[in-house]
């Protein structure tokens, strides 16, 4: 490029192709990551010693802030759809409302936006602070690679136990609807149930648990990535970690869209194929 | 080469097992070394000196293939890194040994596990064999078998490098790198850090890579000494390594750049500094 223009002020032309150009390199990059974290996967499995501790991190200290963000969804659903319904005398139907909610949306987005905050800003730091302090060095000086150290156990740990900790988000979410509208509001403790039962498939529940494996995957992967090139000093750790949880959430949300429009539409061909069980 | 660079002490006609070939490393747009080749013959003791950012850690960081560079060629015992297998790569690298600058102890383990880590991680010994080994290297670098259990946030300096040496020498390695051992310590602590790093060369025969601004460490342990500059104050067309000899020699070089790093003289830095 001339020296006149670099001596320029960027114009929003040059302003936007940069972005979009740094944008390309980080999905780019993001996803030879991803394709390393899935040839060490392959490659070997973690070791146990490694892998129950970021198990336990994840999956067992999780559960009370899921819990908890669960239980409070469906109640504040509860007391918001209520009066709506009743205006239409459905208030009947609340438990259908609210539980294919939780079922089919907010149980899976909460579970994986609470992971993301919790573990993935965590995992972040941790990642993050190793690389500042050389230990990830360390690793490969000791004959450890990292990612299958350091990325696939927390990958794992991440896949396989997001599905749990979104059915107790369903499960307590479910709870804290039924606590407010049945014990508070006076609806029928069996059309609550029974509503609930018409309306949720095993499709939906199947969907949301599918969904959140990929919520999950991303999670673990975006906050290792961050962690890996995060920059030098406190501040460096502390943007990896912000990092980590702002571009979680935002492919939370893309994830989401896509895996809905895609799991419609295999719900309607396996309804087409007379799947009707679903 | 520059005309003031002095001739090893060490025969020329042993064979380099590590060796930078015009190696030039840029971090974006961050240029830190320049076309530099450096060997490291086995036995001997390099030590790398030059004003900090001058690429010291990072050509370290390239002899021991923990990074690689952006041209240019490593090679180990003759070979270059870039065509060996990944699989060969791991074997290699388990020769060597490596001090961090700041020890690098991993945080979430204890002392006996950050020491029995390399052991457990490419070894199949069993884990009193192993224990027996840590044990080992510990009472070798002077730490009492009480510190085994205790985490690195509960060391002094001087023990976290001491216990990042035993690290390094748990695989027996051939070949040990020391990122700025003495930096941060007090002087008896160094002297100890020091008396390691030779105990080590005299007792296991291995060859040393030093990087270090303590001129002390390079009086005591070097038997060879590479001085580089930094890259934003290089002359166009003047090479980076300003200067490779012995030690004594590096105290009596004419060159004024080498003179007054040794002698810890700002001189013509504070000059430089006051008249930008």
């Amino acid at each position: 490029m001339s020296a006149s223009l670099l001596d320029t002020d960027p114009t929003p032309i040059h302003t936007v192709g940069r972005l979009v150009t740094n944008f390309i390199i980080a999905i780019g990059d993001l996803t030879r990551f991803l394709f390393l974290t899935l040839g060490g996967l392959l490659g070997q499995l973690p070791r146990s010693r490694v892998l129950w501790p970021v198990m336990y991190e994840v999956g067992v200290r999780s559960v009370p802030v899921i819990a908890v963000t669960g239980l409070f969804i469906g109640m504040v659903l509860a007391v918001q759809t209520y009066d709506t319904l009743r205006m239409y005398r459905l208030e009947s139907r609340i438990g259908s409302v609210i539980n294919v909610s939780l079922v089919k949306e907010l149980g899976p987005v909460l579970a994986a936006t609470m992971l993301a905050g919790r573990v993935g800003c965590a995992m972040a730091a941790e990642i993050g602070t190793m690389r500042v302090t050389e230990q990830i060095d360390a690793l490969k000086a000791l004959g450890a690679n990292p990612i299958s150290y350091l990325v696939v156990p927390r990958f794992l740990a991440c896949f396989c136990l997001i599905p749990a900790l979104t059915l107790i988000a369903d499960g307590l979410g479910m709870f804290g609807g039924w606590l407010v509208s049945v014990q508070m509001l006076g609806v029928s403790d069996h059309f609550f149930w029974l509503y609930s039962q018409q309306f949720i498939t095993a499709f939906d529940v199947v969907s949301g648990v599918m969904k959140s494996m990929f919520f999950g995957a991303a999670i673990s992967i975006i906050a290792c990535h961050r962690g890996f090139h995060c920059g030098s000093g406190a501040e460096g750790v502390g943007r990896a970690a912000t990092d980590s949880f702002v571009c979680s959430f935002i492919a939370i949300l893309v994830l989401d869209l896509v895996l809905v429009i895609l799991l419609n539409n295999v719900y309607r061909l396996l309804w087409a194929l007379g799947f009707t069980v679903l | 080469m520059n005309s003031s660079v002095k001739s090893p002490t060490l025969p020329a006609t042993a064979a380099p097992v590590l060796e930078l070939r015009g190696v030039s490393v840029e971090f974006g747009s961050q240029k830190v070394l320049q076309d530099i080749s450096v060997n490291v013959h086995r036995g001997e003791t390099l030590v790398l000196i030059g004003e900090s950012g001058c690429g010291k850690s990072v050509t370290t960081k390239l002899l021991a293939g923990l990074l690689e560079p952006t041209r240019g060629e490593v090679r180990w015992d003759g070979r270059p890194v870039r065509s060996r297998s990944a699989r060969e790569m791991h074997r290699d690298r388990l020769r060597f040994g490596y001090l961090f600058q700041g020890a690098a102890l991993f945080d979430s383990m204890n002392v006996f596990e950050n020491v029995a880590f390399g052991l457990r991680e490419n070894t199949t010994l069993k884990d009193s064999q192993i224990r027996d080994v840590v044990m080992e290297r510990l009472r070798e670098v002077g730490l009492a078998e009480a510190v085994a259990e205790k985490r690195p946030s509960d060391l002094s300096g001087g023990m976290k490098k001491r216990v990042g040496l035993a690290r390094a020498l748990a695989m027996s390695p051939d070949v040990v790198f020391y990122d700025e051992p003495t930096t941060g310590l007090d002087p008896v602590m160094s002297d100890v850090i020091n008396e390691l790093i030779l105990q080590t060369q005299l007792n296991r025969k291995v060859t040393s890579v030093v990087v270090t601004h303590d001129m002390n460490t390079v009086r005591r342990v070097a038997d060879r000494v590479v001085m580089l500059y930094p890259l934003s104050r290089v002359a166009p067309g003047q090479p980076q390594v300003i200067y490779e000899g012995t030690a004594e020699l590096a105290f009596e070089s004419e060159d004024v750049r080498v003179s007054s790093f040794v002698r810890g003289e700002a001189g013509a830095r504070l000059k430089e500094m006051y008249a930008a």
